[in-house]
């Protein structure tokens, strides 16, 4: 019998709110528990050891900004920082991120004040918006390396992440004028 | 001739105004009709609904102007665009405005389809009158409270001003203005005095956007939702025989696995119109999950056994048949001049050609998600959709329900290029909310979205031109497409008109696989085909291309057909300014440039791209463009659009590559699946024709002349011709491409 079903007849049985029970009865079962430290705090995720951080923080801690575009590392929409270094987390189960520090789009700054953000604003990249937080975060992580990166180095730090909308003439330019700022 | 910047805008009744309970003034109106005569506005701002209008203006008493509207953003940049419109005419400043997306929530909504690159242009007339008529309500407010003429009072940015000097904010007659008549017949700005229509306006989604802040159907939630993976027919001709989910159920967090299908047959099988999706007639199994990673596992741990109800197709003998019937006399003839049969008999040189290209898929970055609650009060809907109408209309039909229990909330969209024209995704994720009864989310992974999609058709070109004494006489292209064949006005495109002898001829095979329409559809693969033809056909007749264009669009000038879409004054405009700012008659060393002009979508277009060889390869480095999309509302949205457009252009022009075999795609994620990327993208210089012509949409027409423009300049730069997408795989010369 499933948490479905047993959520379904303790609803029914008890009418107690639905929603508390789905939670306790979730706790009841044995999903293991991993300590995540997710932009600065510490958050607890019960979930599968090879559940993917893209999913514990979509899904689990409603850090929706990281978002999903293939699921195996190739268009760098839900990069995050781990420890600083630009991490493609739909590959990166929980159970390998003890001690970690992560970094997702909305803890890269207060209030978008990163000056990769500010950029980003300034030269009004996003069409769609869909993959601009990993671009932001791929950008963000690559000028902490380099600092004043020439035309060619921004294209290849740039070329994991795909942007369905193109819009990678201006992801060019937000990056110099990011650069400019950190400078 | 389309006669341009016309109005046939209705101003009567096409807007309403009350007081808010809150304060402030509430202005509802309808862009394409006019508003019933019962149609109320509510009192209070938290219960707006589009039922009887399709947006709304609130002036709040400090002045500061809220715009609703429930039009979804695809990444067209329609959501700042149009409000700016409005804003222009109401003369408020443009820091002073916000704009909130409401809720479909309707029987009676119109045209909410974000495609074409239409809105704009339907827009223009409605959203200009709609500023102007609140505008000259508060003025009236204001000088009945002076107690002098309204001809007398002046605004800017919000403020108005009398004869003797005195203002009063629009906030300040908010209540008055409530009160009186809604004046008729307001008079619009002259377009030399726009101070926001033109200005660079930042995507007013910005801020959320780079701090990560849900905004997509993907990112939304609600207490007590779960999560849905759909496993449907791995290969378009199969249904699911059975299945055994055991292995699914037993994984931590896996709450349940249905079926679905049965609803969305017997409306398939009903043939009620009024819809536009896409869908399958096979059951699917659905893993239903605490979250989206359980709800993918569990999919992944089905065994599913699936049987071939129609045949298993393949690109091959796709290939074959769409030959077959160029070859053939089965074709349906949308436009015809002349005598195509007898220039093509009398004259001195007669060129044909072949150009093909493959499916696409497309790829949104944001796979196709759904929310869906179904309980026996209501049907909420949730997610990024461009069709919301049809989807309202097809639910309630599927599941047998009243229509104004259906209420469609449209997210932001990661991405459209026609893909959510059709509500598939939405329709399965309606029916399992109707079997489950809880909230629920339906999530594709890549692999979903790519492999059991809606697909640009394959399609094959033959184009045949005659020369007679070095003038083109004759002209006639087949089209053997798959599922349909190019549609209305695109037949009276460029170069219809222009040569004598002009036939268009059509025909279509019938596939299994889903077909649709995908950014600039028919258009994204004519331009190129057509484009490059007119490049050989120049050479061969040894002409300069750009000349060869400019004296065909010569006899264009003055035609009395209407059908004729294009303006050749225009065209020839576009071409005038590429030509001048790519540096085409002034040629560098070691730099291929390939021209092309093109209108579609309303819009017209020329581009020059630049090729350069990079290890014996051909490589884009630069893409000028020239573009007549009349008054330019936003040009920091518009540059973003049409630099996309080029690019997208380029990259599935290059890369673009689908193919089937037995049924199934051959590619399911970007791993074999090629996209363009940051360093492949030529850096695009974008320069507008300027008018004061009513604005026409970009999301599509700078996207098809780009694949033309690139696959010319190859062919100068490797001395072949490319007749095949994509261009790197199809390159004659293989070996230099490696
Ligand atoms: S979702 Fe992780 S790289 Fe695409
Ligand atoms: S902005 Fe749409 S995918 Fe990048």
């Amino acid at each position: 019998m499933n948490l479905y079903y047993l959520s379904i007849i303790f609803y029914n049985n008890f009418r107690v709110p639905y929603i508390r029970l789905f939670f306790i009865i979730q706790s009841l079962l044995i999903m293991p528990t991993y300590n995540l430290k997710v932009n600065k705090k510490k958050q607890l995720v019960d979930a599968e050891f090879d559940t993917p951080l893209l999913w514990a923080l979509r899904d689990h801690l409603d850090l929706v900004g990281t978002k999903f575009g293939c699921g195996i590392g190739q268009c760098g929409a839900c990069t995050v920082h781990v420890d600083g270094v630009a991490t493609r987390s739909c590959l990166m189960p929980i159970s390998a991120l003890k001690d970690k520090e992560i970094t997702t789009i909305e803890g890269l700054s207060e209030n978008g004040s990163h000056p990769v953000q500010q950029a980003w604003k300034e030269v009004d990249v996003p069409q769609c918006g869909y993959c601009q937080a990993g671009q932001i975060m791929t950008a963000s992580a690559f000028l902490e390396t380099n600092s004043k990166p020439t035309e060619e180095e921004i294209k290849v730090a740039m070329n994991g992440n795909i942007c369905r909308c193109s819009a990678y003439n201006r992801i060019q330019k937000a990056v110099v004028i990011a650069s400019e700022k950190m400078g | 001739m389309v006669i341009e910047n016309k109005s046939n805008f209705s101003r009567r009744g096409f807007l309403k105004a009350s007081s808010l309970a809150s304060g402030g003034l509430l202005i509802g109106f309808n862009l394409f009709t006019a508003c019933k005569q019962k149609a109320e506005l509510p009192i209070d701002i938290t219960k707006l609904s589009f039922t009887d209008f399709n947006a709304f203006i609130k002036i709040a008493e400090n002045g500061m102007v809220t715009i609703f509207s429930p039009n979804p953003e695809i990444g067209q940049g329609v959501k700042t665009s149009m409000p700016m419109i409005i804003a222009e005419e109401l003369n408020v400043a443009w820091k002073d405005v916000v704009v909130e997306q409401g809720i479909l929530d309707t029987e009676n909504y119109t045209r909410q389809v974000a495609g074409g690159s239409q809105s704009i242009r339907f827009g223009w007339d409605a959203l200009r009158q709609t500023g102007a008529t609140a505008r000259q309500m508060l003025v009236n407010a204001a000088a009945e409270k002076w107690g002098v003429s309204a001809s007398e009072c002046s605004t800017k940015e919000g403020v108005i001003t009398n004869a003797t000097g005195e203002t009063l904010g629009y906030g300040d007659v908010v209540k008055e203005a409530a009160l009186l008549e809604i004046p008729e017949n307001v008079a619009l700005k002259e377009p030399k005095d726009y101070t926001i229509i033109g200005t660079k306006a930042i995507n007013v989604d910005i801020d959320k956007i780079v701090s990560g802040k849900p905004l997509f159907g993907m990112d939304y939630k609600e207490e007590g939702m779960v999560y849905a993976s759909v496993l449907r027919p791995p290969a378009f001709g199969q249904e699911l025989e059975s299945f055994d989910a055991t292995a699914a159920k037993s994984i931590n967090g896996v709450l349940d696995v249905i079926t679905i299908g049965e609803k969305a047959r017997n409306l398939l099988n009903s043939k009620k119109p009024g819809w536009s999706v896409k869908l399958s007639s096979s059951d699917k199994i659905v893993v239903i999950a605490t979250s989206t990673w359980a709800a993918m596992k569990g999919k992944k741990a089905i065994k599913a056994a699936w049987k071939k109800v129609t045949p298993l197709e393949s690109t091959d003998a796709h290939d074959t048949e769409l030959v077959k019937l160029l070859d053939g006399k089965k074709f349906r003839t949308m436009r015809s001049d002349g005598d195509v049969k007898k220039a093509f008999a009398q004259a001195d040189k007669v060129l044909e050609r072949t150009y093909e290209s493959p499916f696409l898929p497309h790829n949104c970055m944001e796979p196709m998600n759904f929310f869906a609650s179904v309980d026996d009060a209501k049907i909420r809907l949730v997610g990024p959709i461009q069709t919301p109408e049809d989807l309202a209309t097809a639910v309630s039909t599927m599941l047998d329900r009243n229509l104004e229990e259906v209420s469609v909330e449209m997210t932001r969209m990661g991405g459209g290029f026609g893909r959510r024209l059709y509500g598939d995704f939405a329709m399965e994720v309606a029916e399992i909310a109707d079997v489950i009864r809880k909230p629920v989310k339906m999530v594709s992974s890549r692999e979903d979205d790519m492999t059991t999609g809606v697909y640009r058709p394959a399609i094959k070109y033959r184009i045949k031109a005659s020369v007679k004494n070095g003038e083109i006489t004759g002209y006639q292209l087949k089209e053997a497409a798959v599922n349909g064949n190019m549609y209305g006005l695109i037949p009276n495109f460029f170069p219809a008109g222009a040569i004598e002898n002009y036939q268009i001829d059509v025909a279509s095979i019938k596939s299994n696989i889903t077909t649709g329409a995908w950014r600039a559809p028919y258009t994204n693969f004519l331009s190129y085909a057509e484009q490059s033809f007119f490049d050989e056909l120049a050479e061969i007749t040894e002409k300069d291309p750009v000349q060869m264009r400019l004296d065909l669009l010569q006899k264009v000038k003055g035609t009395k057909d209407s059908k004729i879409q294009y303006s050749p004054e225009r065209l020839e405009g576009v071409i005038n300014l590429v030509v001048e700012k790519s540096g085409y008659r002034t040629p560098k060393e070691g730099v291929y440039q390939g021209f092309c002009a093109y209108y579609c979508h309303n819009t017209h277009v020329a581009e020059v791209a630049d090729v350069v060889m990079e290890n014996n390869k051909p490589v884009v480095k630069n893409v000028t463009v020239a573009v007549d999309c009349g008054i330019v509302v936003n040009p920091l949205g518009a540059i973003n659009q049409i630099e996309g457009g080029v690019v997208d252009g380029v990259g599935h022009a290059m890369y673009g590559d689908f193919k089937f075999k037995d049924g199934m795609p051959g590619s399911s994620n970007f791993g074999a699946y090629r996209l363009i990327r940051n360093s492949e993208a030529p850096k695009v210089a974008t320069y507008f024709v300027e008018n004061n012509l009513a604005p026409t949409g970009l999301g599509e027409p700078t996207l098809p002349p780009a694949g033309a423009a690139v696959s010319i300049a190859i062919t100068k730069a490797t001395g072949k011709r490319i007749y095949k997408q994509p261009f790197t795989k199809n390159m004659v010369a293989k070996e230099i491409i490696g």
